[in-house]
């Protein structure tokens, strides 16, 4: 699949032209090599490393278990959330999607709905939730950043309102187990099942379908992508429904796996969701992102979090590592930019010497 | 790129003999030979000139884009550069900023050394580049846009506004500018911003000035204007390289004039010594033979039909036919609602009222997919924000419009993209480095093509082409111009605007003049001339035979 990604972003190396002297043709190749997902392969193999010097207990096979365990929903989020955020838009209100649904979920099951469907209403209320958002970003045109933050307090409002300061537990526990077990006869935890679903059919639709192609384009210029008789308004619109139905059915994974649902049991956590969109080199910008480097940014995420739990250290303190990931996310990439322009100068230089 | 490089398109070598190769040309003396270029015969060859570019290269991947280029500049001249898009000057515009570094060569202001890291240090050194569209602060006025970055300060280093509005209305004067310096560079004219980026270079002491197709978006009136600002800079002893597609310009402005084509130095001489034909021979490299290709107009059924088509506050009342294998021109004045019909057309504005039909069936207000689908293919004004997506591929440009016709069962293979794309690269003669290299690495005219490629990729019934030529050069312009003929001989609808007259009276079959927002006239190509056709677009002329 990684090859796929190149060429969604521009980084293929088949040479096609009669004018391409040869000179270009080692950088060409080198080019796969520079890209930011092969940068997170040798920081996720280094997170490993880290991980196994700081615990012993980092490499057993049963700890697999509880490294995906911890990041599965965030990186389901993180699915949709990546292509919005390649049309050039943001979701900032999915952790408020998540209580919502695992609260109604929790409010209706508590008066006496089948659990099926409670479970079945409250994804269906994530479509709603989402194109609420979509209607306010491509119908008003308002901007996504400040329509979710304020949908992300709204939401989490709704859900306080239904469900004020008490938990709702008492789910049947052949479900709540997907908390405790992995899917039989393997070390997945049941969210990271979901998550490898989600992400096959995202790779596909991303990079292999028209759809897809649109997404990029849009991202890369939304006038033109209008011109060319892309559906700018109805394409936005649907991340932003995908978005809300996933966030939704990671309410419902989330109450069940903790055996109950609070209005504020996720509050916070949707920078868990944008750290590993950004981290995996998805550009703020749109245009630019991949499935592959989702799933490794997931990946580093749950590894060093894992690890320094492990390690002993404390929540907050585990928060300082996560601020600085954001910040290198965006903060790499720019100091690559310099990098190569500075070695690009020094070349210049020694030309005009010889 | 290495010295001595033979260009395959260039066996005559005819740019060596005017700038003369020289190995390891450093010192500062060199600037003698290079007065061979006519300096002499245009009586500026007792100075030493101000600028002296030397053999610079640069290159882009596996683009030449300039490539040992040699060029001097004197106080008081206007020397013209020309070429066709992609030969070069923007390139050499950008080296002279600043903006790019070239990868060997030299650069001499004054006949002293110079490399510019960035472009801040360009201006300090003296140099302006007056833009095509120039950037202004919308939010600040005319006079803080002038003296934005060297305010006079006052005491405690706050900004003395009254002097640099006193400043400011100086420079006015001094050349003759009426425009208040208080008022927001918001809503100034393209004309009236070059003016403000002109004085802006003035009061920065600018000795050279680049001025990158200044004329391209100006009226005629506003041309003239600029031409005698030019030349009182010239006489005051600025040095002006003056870039130009308008030949007439060129030769009415410019002292001395060089020739760029693909990336190389054709020729610098006198302006005396050239006439327009021999600068066309220069730039292209080959005869163009008649302007205009020559067709006989078949015409069949009828393609388009616009009844009643009516947009508030933009035009009104608008009805007209296009039929198969027929060039419909849509003139006018800017401003007359030319490109808002079509794009009222194309679906990307909603109408007010009135009816589009396509090969008879009604198309729905504001959906570009649907106009799409009924076989119009549009190619915008705008080409850098409208009509090619600047960072992606040429490939994933070309097949955008078409992405369902290049999927199969729903997935788009690997490569489908840049094969689908190919036969139109080749059958348009594009000039690229790789498919997968952003649209941006191309030059204005290729990126024409690119937009022009992914509409006849669909293979649209009709064609709706908004100013197709503007901005691109002699050379693309002829092949613009020829493939609208094939594709008009083989029965497809075009519907174009343009305002160039000789490209309206040398192209369309019947021409559909519009005055604020009414048509004021339809005309045939036969019964119709230049004065006409103005009479018409000023609103003289009412309702002639339609």
């Amino acid at each position: 699949m990684s090859s796929d990604v190149q060429t969604a972003t521009g980084g293929t190396s088949q040479p096609d032209m009669p004018l391409d002297p040869g000179g270009g043709g080692l950088r060409a190749r080198l080019g796969p090599l520079m890209r930011w997902e092969s940068g997170l392969v040798v920081l996720l193999l280094a997170t490993v490393l880290m991980g196994s010097q700081l615990s012993s207990m980092f490499l057993e096979s049963g700890n697999f278990f509880y490294i995906g365990i911890n990041v599965g929903e965030f990186a389901i989020m993180a699915l949709p959330l990546m292509l919005i955020v390649v049309t050039g838009e943001i979701d900032l209100s999915v952790t408020s999607q998540l209580e919502l649904s695992g609260v109604v979920m929790g409010y209706l099951f508590a008066h006496g709905w089948p659990i099926a469907a409670a479970m079945v209403v409250a994804v269906c209320l994530g479509a709603v939730t989402g194109a609420f958002n979509g209607f306010l970003v491509t119908r008003l045109g308002l901007p996504s950043m400040i329509v979710t933050i304020g949908t992300l307090t709204l939401y989490e409002g709704i859900a306080q309102v239904i469900l004020p300061n008490t938990a709702v537990g008492g789910f049947p526990a052949g479900l709540t187990k997907i908390g405790l077990v992995p899917i039989p006869h393997t070390e997945i935890p049941y969210s990271i099942g979901f998550f490898i679903i989600f992400a096959v059919i995202t790779a596909v639709v991303l990079h292999k379908t028209p759809l897809g192609r649109s997404i990029y384009a849009i991202g890369t210029n939304r006038e033109a992508a209008f011109f060319s008789g892309v559906h700018v308004k109805r394409i936005k619109m649907g991340l932003f429904i995908t978005s809300g139905i996933l966030s939704a059915f990671c309410g419902v994974l989330w109450s069940l796996r903790f055996a109950s649902a609070r209005y504020d049991m996720a509050t916070g956590l949707e920078l868990n969701v944008v750290v590993i969109v950004f981290f995996a080199g998805t550009a703020f910008s749109g245009g630019k992102g991949s499935v592959i480097g989702v799933v490794l940014a997931a990946a580093i995420f749950a590894g060093v979090q894992n690890a320094l739990t492990l390690d002993l250290v404390p929540a907050q303190n585990q928060n300082i590592v996560i601020g600085s990931l954001l910040i290198a996310s965006v903060l790499i990439p720019s100091v690559a930019d310099v990098y190569r322009r500075t070695g690009q100068r020094l070349q210049d230089l020694a030309r005009r010497r010889l | 790129m290495t010295d001595g490089d033979t260009h395959p398109d260039d066996p005559t070598g005819s740019y060596q003999g005017a700038a003369p190769q020289r190995e390891g040309g450093q010192s500062v003396g060199d600037v003698q030979t290079v007065a061979a270029d006519g300096a002499s015969a245009s009586g500026l060859g007792s100075q030493e000139p101000v600028l002296v570019l030397e053999h610079a290269s640069k290159s882009f991947g596996a683009l030449r884009a300039l490539q040992d280029v040699s060029l001097s500049l004197y106080a008081g001249e206007v020397q013209g550069l020309v070429g066709e898009n992609g030969a070069g000057k923007s390139t050499l515009v950008k080296i002279l900023a600043g903006a790019y570094r070239f990868e060997s060569g030299h650069l001499f202001l004054d006949g002293e050394e110079k490399v510019f890291e960035t472009t801040a240090q360009s201006r300090a050194a003296g140099i302006a580049i007056i833009f095509q569209e120039p950037l202004l602060f919308p939010d600040l006025s005319v006079a803080e846009n002038i003296f934005m970055c060297r305010q006079p300060l006052r005491s405690g280093r706050r900004v003395d506004v009254r002097r640099m509005r006193r400043e400011a209305l100086a420079l006015f004067e001094s050349l003759g500018v009426t425009l208040s310096p208080d008022r927001l560079a918001e809503g100034l004219s393209i004309a009236d911003q070059q003016l403000v980026e002109i004085v802006k270079a003035v009061a920065a002491d600018a000795r050279v000035m680049v001025m990158d197709e200044p004329t391209a978006a100006l009226t005629a009136t506003e041309v003239e204007r600029l031409f005698k600002i030019v030349n009182m800079l010239r006489d005051k002893g600025t040095a002006v390289l003056f870039i130009s597609h308008r030949m007439d310009e060129v030769f009415a402005l410019c002292q001395r004039i060089t020739v760029l084509r693909d990336g190389r130095l054709i020729v610098t001489k006198p302006m005396a010594e050239m006439d327009e034909a021999s600068v066309i021979q220069a730039m292209v490299g080959r005869d163009l033979g008649t302007l205009f290709p020559e067709r006989t107009a078949s015409t069949g059924d009828v393609v388009l039909k616009v009844e009643h088509l009516t947009s508030l506050g933009a035009f009104t009342d608008i009805s007209f036919e296009v039929r198969s294998g027929e060039i419909v021109a849509l003139a006018g004045l800017a401003g007359a609602g030319r490109s808002e019909v079509v794009r009222s057309i194309f679906g990307i504005d909603r109408r007010d009222a009135g009816r589009v039909e396509v090969n008879g069936r009604e198309l729905p207000s504001g959906v570009p997919s649907a106009a799409m689908e009924a076989g119009i293919g549009f190619v915008p004004e705008d080409r850098r924000q409208q009509g090619v997506l600047m960072n992606l591929s040429i490939e994933r440009n070309i097949a955008l419009p078409s992405l369902s016709q290049v999927a199969a069962h729903h997935l788009v293979p690997r490569g489908s993209e840049k094969r689908f794309a190919a036969d139109w690269v080749s059958r348009l003669r594009l000039k690229y480095g790789r498919m997968n290299h952003p649209v941006a690495t191309l030059s204005g005219g290729n990126q024409q093509k690119v937009v022009l490629a992914k509409w006849l990729a669909r293979h649209p019934s009709l064609l709706i082409v908004d100013e197709p030529t503007h901005g691109i050069d002699i050379g693309t312009k002829a092949e613009v111009h020829r493939l609208l003929a094939e594709l008009a001989a083989q029965g497809v609808a075009i519907l174009m605007i343009s305002s160039e007259m000789p490209e309206v009276l040398g192209m369309a079959d019947r021409i559909v003049v519009l005055f604020e927002g009414r048509i004021s006239g339809v005309f045939s190509r036969e019964e119709v001339d230049q004065e006409v056709l103005m009479r018409a677009a000023s609103g003289l002329a009412n309702r002639a035979a339609s």
